[in-house]
């Protein structure tokens, strides 16, 4: 079978975060890493192959702008085979539903038995990706997994619910969003990074992808951003910075300022 | 006048508070709402009941293809009616969600998550979600299709609102194959009974950054020093470290101690939504950048496995 994951470019985590006042969009000037809720996606893909089960091919799929390339290189050195970049000045700024139709098509090109999503992208914290891709997709869906199992053409995945834990059965080709605990994802050798630089990149445009344009872009959004307003004020808290423990008579001192002790 | 349609998911005959909650914030507004449920064998009389929620009337999607709590035959049962509402609303939680995307795909219409505020302006529905680690408020509009809106979990408290029962129109639905092809083939239950952290006064709570389950005692041992007990995360309890009932997050318990002590957490909006109530909130974490250090009272940036036991030991001691 084969297996293609879907992978988001994120600013990285010790990027200050701003919406740019004009577009409403996430500023994406700063630093850019893989969204690393997707590396668990990954991972999983090389732990069913690495289970024995006959994986053709690891296809990681995203949809960005050129930049995500790097990002891109991050998932083939995680052990990809593959990777597909669509990328689209029509697409920036397109809406979840019109995001999910872009990964959709390009996924079913791909000729994929598994369909793998993390479980939310780190930036705009969105965890229902895989709901509208398999929506679109048209294929069962299982999302949040925390363990999975694949026998023959059907998974079996265990996801959490407000109640406790399912056990989920689906035929495969499905869609799937891992949890972060499914894994430890481990980190790219070396050699790994070395080798990701051989492996092949196909990059589409939105015409390629065979894109509805009406549902893309900024344009095509059917969510528009209106307004953007700081929060409520909060009194920000106090910060400490420990050094093998040193930081404990203070943070007593402030339990019972607090008269929590 | 704007129509409103809400799906209210349940679990047996306990309606998700989440769901309410959305229900009745709906009926706030001041639309025509209508309230969504889905499953088999469902009670008129307690389907109608969601009318001292705000509910004008109930749509009941009674078949047995709805009853695995699963989310894809739910998008073919509530497509109809979405297709004659102005916009569907959903509470928090796991299958709500999956249906809310699910739909808003099919009808092409935009999708809102992580809603804290809802008004209609006019028969203009605008939607405001916290975003970038809730340090600005976005307000959004839609247009093009149904407006799908998903709530934060807790963002809408379930009060009745005083209606009487709402009339029930049962519907029968058309399951596509493909929609029905995921089944529900087991399900572990929350263990009921042990401790019941929604009522500890305090709570130290333990995330991924303690290492591993070996670790644990050292938790514990600062529960025992301030008189608490000890709660998880949602990841260490998906990895097997600590049972279900311990969890504090959006598929776990809310709680709301005097004091809470995140340890190794890196304080992910699941997570939050859980426990942003606590009094007094103490944060030990060595990622400088977790977003827990932007709501917690006290921010301890140091190693919870260094810092904790010490800690346990100072507040024995006195």
């Amino acid at each position: 079978m084969n297996i293609a994951v879907c992978v988001k470019e994120v600013p990285s985590a010790t990027a200050a975060k701003r919406l740019d006042a004009a577009t409403k969009r996430l500023d994406r000037a700063g630093d850019s890493e893989l969204n690393p809720f997707d590396a668990h996606g990954l991972e999983e893909a090389i732990r069913i192959r690495e289970a024995g089960h006959e994986v053709g091919e690891i296809v990681a799929v995203c949809m960005g702008p050129e930049s995500a390339q790097r990002p891109l290189q991050k998932a083939l050195a995680l052990g990809a085979d593959r990777a597909v970049l669509v990328s689209d000045p029509s697409l920036a700024g397109s809406d979840i539903v019109g995001t999910a139709h872009v990964l959709a098509r390009v996924v079913a090109k791909q000729d994929a038995d598994l369909v793998i999503l993390g479980q939310q992208s780190a930036d705009a914290d969105c965890y229902v990706m895989a709901a509208a891709v398999a929506e679109h997709l048209r294929r069962p869906l299982v999302t949040q997994v925390a363990h999975l199992e694949i026998d023959g053409s059907t998974l079996r995945a265990k996801r959490q619910t407000e109640h406790g834990y399912d056990v989920i059965e689906a035929p495969l080709p499905a869609v799937i969003s891992v949890s972060d605990a499914i894994n430890e994802a481990r980190l790219p050798s070396i050699k790994a990074i070395m080798g990701a630089k051989k492996k092949p990149t196909e990059k589409l445009s939105a015409a390629d992808a065979g894109v509805d344009g009406s549902l893309v872009g900024a344009d095509g959004a059917r969510c528009v951003v209106q307004s953007v307003s700081p929060p409520p004020d909060k009194a920000k808290g106090k910060r400490i910075e420990d050094s093998g423990g040193d930081s404990v008579e203070q943070i007593v001192a402030f339990l019972a300022e607090k008269g929590v002790v | 006048m704007a129509k409103l349609l809400v799906y209210v998911d349940h679990d047996g005959d306990a309606f998700s508070a989440n769901g309410l909650g959305m229900l009745a914030r709906a009926a706030s507004l001041g639309g025509e709402v209508t309230a969504f449920v889905a499953g088999s064998g469902i009670d008129d009389g307690w389907a109608g009941g969601l009318g001292e929620y705000g509910a004008a009337r109930v749509i009941v999607a009674d078949d047995a293809a709805l009853d695995g709590g699963l989310p894809q035959p739910v998008v073919d049962a509530i497509e109809p009616a979405a297709r004659e509402a102005d916009a569907v609303l959903f509470g928090a939680g796991v299958v709500s969600a999956d249906v809310a995307a699910g739909l808003a795909a099919r009808l092409g219409g935009g999708i809102n998550c992580e809603t804290t505020g809802i008004e209609l302006r006019g028969d203009e529905l605008v939607a405001v979600r916290p975003a970038l680690g809730d340090s600005v408020m976005v307000e959004s509009g839609f247009r093009g299709g149904t407006a799908v809106v998903l709530g934060r979990a807790n963002a809408f408290p379930p009060d009745p609102v005083g209606g009487s029962a709402a009339p029930v129109e049962r519907i029968a639905p058309t399951v596509q194959d493909w929609s029905a092809a995921a089944t529900v083939v087991g399900r572990e239950e929350a263990e009921s009974g042990g401790v019941d952290i929604g009522e500890a006064d305090v709570l130290v709570a333990f995330g991924r950054g303690l290492g591993g389950p070996e670790n644990i005692g050292v938790v514990e041992a600062l529960a025992k020093a301030l008189g608490g007990e000890v709660a998880a995360t949602r990841a260490v309890v998906d990895a097997g470290w600590a049972p279900y009932s311990m969890q504090v997050g959006q598929t776990g318990k809310t709680v709301a101690p005097k004091l809470y002590v995140a340890c190794g957490i890196s304080g992910a909006i699941q997570h939050k939504v859980g426990m942003a109530g606590s009094g007094v909130i103490v944060a030990i974490n060595k990622d400088a950048n977790a977003p827990i250090f932007e709501f917690a009272d006290l921010g301890v940036v140091g190693d919870a496995l260094t810092v904790v036991p010490k800690l346990a030991e100072a507040l024995g001691s006195r």
